[in-house]
């Protein structure tokens, strides 16, 4: 048997398990198709083969020995650079890191996967130290765009997309602080997950913004990322901000479908300030779920204002000492932000962490009428790289901050959110919609999803060589 | 409120308080950003809340 660059995670983990095919001759495949298609579209800043062969070789004896070792065994998959990975300095996309020490250990969630029987294959571009939306990066390059490499992949886990956009992996993990899932998800046509804030262990990861970071999967579909969320859930001693619970599986849940699910349009601030193909994407979505009504979230504008002070005051307070002594070595576009943002008052840092809060008290009212809300993603399809500007609403705004307008809100809330790719026929690139639940019920929004993906509303192709 | 913002002035005190060098092709950027800032200040400073309101980063169901 076998399977190329558009096989899922899933589909892989039942060949494997069935013995239709080796572990290995699934990881010499990706192999390849990183070796063929890496070269042009910048996804990875380390392949670790050896590592990788190992690995397999190991898992197919454990097969062949009549072990089962897990739902995700022989899975490729890969991290975004700021997941610290044995051997390796944690690079977090930065010139700086490069002088680090290597690793000593892996990151929580890598060992995870791996105890479900995945297969690290590599490290990820991604754009420096998190604080981006465009999957650019001044020292590596810009991870490109697979569905049109013009373009942008999107930030800051820029690497992530264009991996498995390309079928170069079917699964990766990445960051999410302000919305680098979802941008990179948006505009490379995938299906990416930024669950609850505290559901998901950080350990062993360079950090951005203690307040709102999340860690999270994406994959081109939706049981894919039920299947690594479930297999990484669970309290960790190395992240002081994750729960100490667990909740169960997910995936079981996805065959639950939409019934009993009550869907909404997030209205106001999430009906403008972007290009009508956002909007057309969040009502094509909703029209095919039945959806009509819409619902406002309070003090949505004022959640992203107070997510954008957040993470200039901590990320700043982050790489002060770096600041200091290598400013030169930063990339300009994120060290002009981080003096910035170690300039602002205290008084306005600690007022929109109480914004943060009350925003996520005033959504838990708006949950109590509601399951699952429906938002745009990004506010357009990829830019090209190095665009500076786009035209929204007939203002010229600058790219970098404004592709993660519809994002931030959310994660400024710690709301689990899906984002699934919408294509319009003509167009080369997708746009993502933004797929939100309660905290804590990712079951909810990934149910939604895959109702999505069944459909067809939403779907992840591999973008074609 | 954000119009009467004299953002070289902040730069100047704050680069010499939190001994951060800022070099003058830094500077444009770093003004933009704090101007930016401001505005994002302005949105959340509105919002009004009680004295007793928290900043507890605790997310459950």
């Amino acid at each position: 048997m076998t399977l190329g660059p558009a096989a899922t995670a899933s589909e892989i983990a039942a060949a494997v398990r069935r013995r239709q095919v080796t572990a290995r001759a699934v990881l010499e495949a990706c192999l390849v198709t990183i070796e063929r298609r890496n070269p042009t579209l910048n996804a990875f800043t380390a392949v670790l083969a050896a590592r990788a062969r190992a690995r397999a070789d190991a898992l197919d004896a454990a097969i062949a020995g009549g072990a089962d070792p897990g739902l995700l065994v022989g899975v490729p998959f890969a991290v975004k650079n700021l997941f610290d990975v044995t051997g390796l300095p944690t690079l977090a996309g930065s010139k700086i890191n490069r002088s680090r020490a290597p690793a000593t250990r892996d990151a929580t969630l890598i060992e995870r996967l791996e105890a479900a029987g995945a297969i690290l294959v590599g490290a990820l571009n991604m754009g420096e130290y998190a604080y981006d939306f465009t999957g650019e990066n001044a020292h590596d390059g810009p991870s490109r765009n697979p569905h049109a490499p013009a373009h942008m992949s999107g930030g800051s886990s820029g690497g992530s997309g264009t991996a498995v956009a390309s079928g170069m992996v079917p699964l990766a993990l990445a960051s999410d602080t302000n919305g680098s899932i979802r941008v990179p998800s948006s505009l490379c046509g995938l299906f990416g997950l930024k669950p609850t804030y505290g559901r998901l262990s950080r350990g062993g990861t360079f950090p951005f913004v203690a307040s709102l970071d999340h860690l999270g999967p994406m994959a081109r579909s939706v049981a894919d990322l039920a299947a690594a969320f479930d297999a990484m859930a669970g309290a960790d001693p190395l992240d002081p901000a994750c729960a100490r619970r667990d909740d169960g599986t997910t995936a079981p849940k996805l065959a639950l479908g939409i019934s009993g699910l009550r869907i909404r349009i997030a209205g106001d601030y999430f009906r403008h300030g972007g290009h009508p193909e956002a909007f057309a994407a969040v009502d094509r979505v909703a029209d095919a779920l039945g959806v009509t009504e819409t619902v406002t979230l309070p003090l949505a504008a004022e959640a992203r204002a107070a997510a954008y002070l957040i993470t200039m005051s901590e990320g700043a307070a982050l790489h002060h000492v770096r600041l200091r002594d290598r400013l030169d070595d930063f990339d300009p576009d994120v060290r002009d932000r981080l003096v910035a943002g170690a300039m602002i008052p205290a008084s306005w840092v600690a007022k929109a962490q109480k914004v943060r809060r009350t925003f996520h008290d005033q959504m838990l009212a708006v949950f109590e009428k509601a399951d699952v809300l429906l938002a745009p993603a990004t506010p357009c399809r990829a830019p090209r790289i190095g665009q500076k500007t786009m035209l929204i609403d007939g203002r010229e705004m600058p790219v970098r901050p404004n592709l993660g307008v519809f994002t931030q809100p959310i994660s400024c809330g710690g709301l689990p959110v899906v984002a699934v790719p919408v294509w319009t026929e003509g167009e080369a690139l997708p746009i993502g919609v933004q797929v939100i639940a309660a905290p804590w019920r990712e079951d909810h929004c990934m149910r939604v999803a895959a109702e999505l993906q069944q459909r067809g509303i939403a779907s992840a192709p591999v973008a074609p060589e | 409120m954000s119009g009467d913002f004299d953002a070289d002035r902040l730069i100047d005190a704050m680069s010499e308080l939190l001994a951060l060098p800022v070099s003058p092709d830094c500077r444009q950027g770093i003004a933009l950003h704090l101007r930016v800032a401001r505005t994002m200040a302005d949105s959340v400073l509105a919002v009004e809340l009680p004295d007793e309101a928290e900043p507890a980063p605790v997310f459950t169901p």
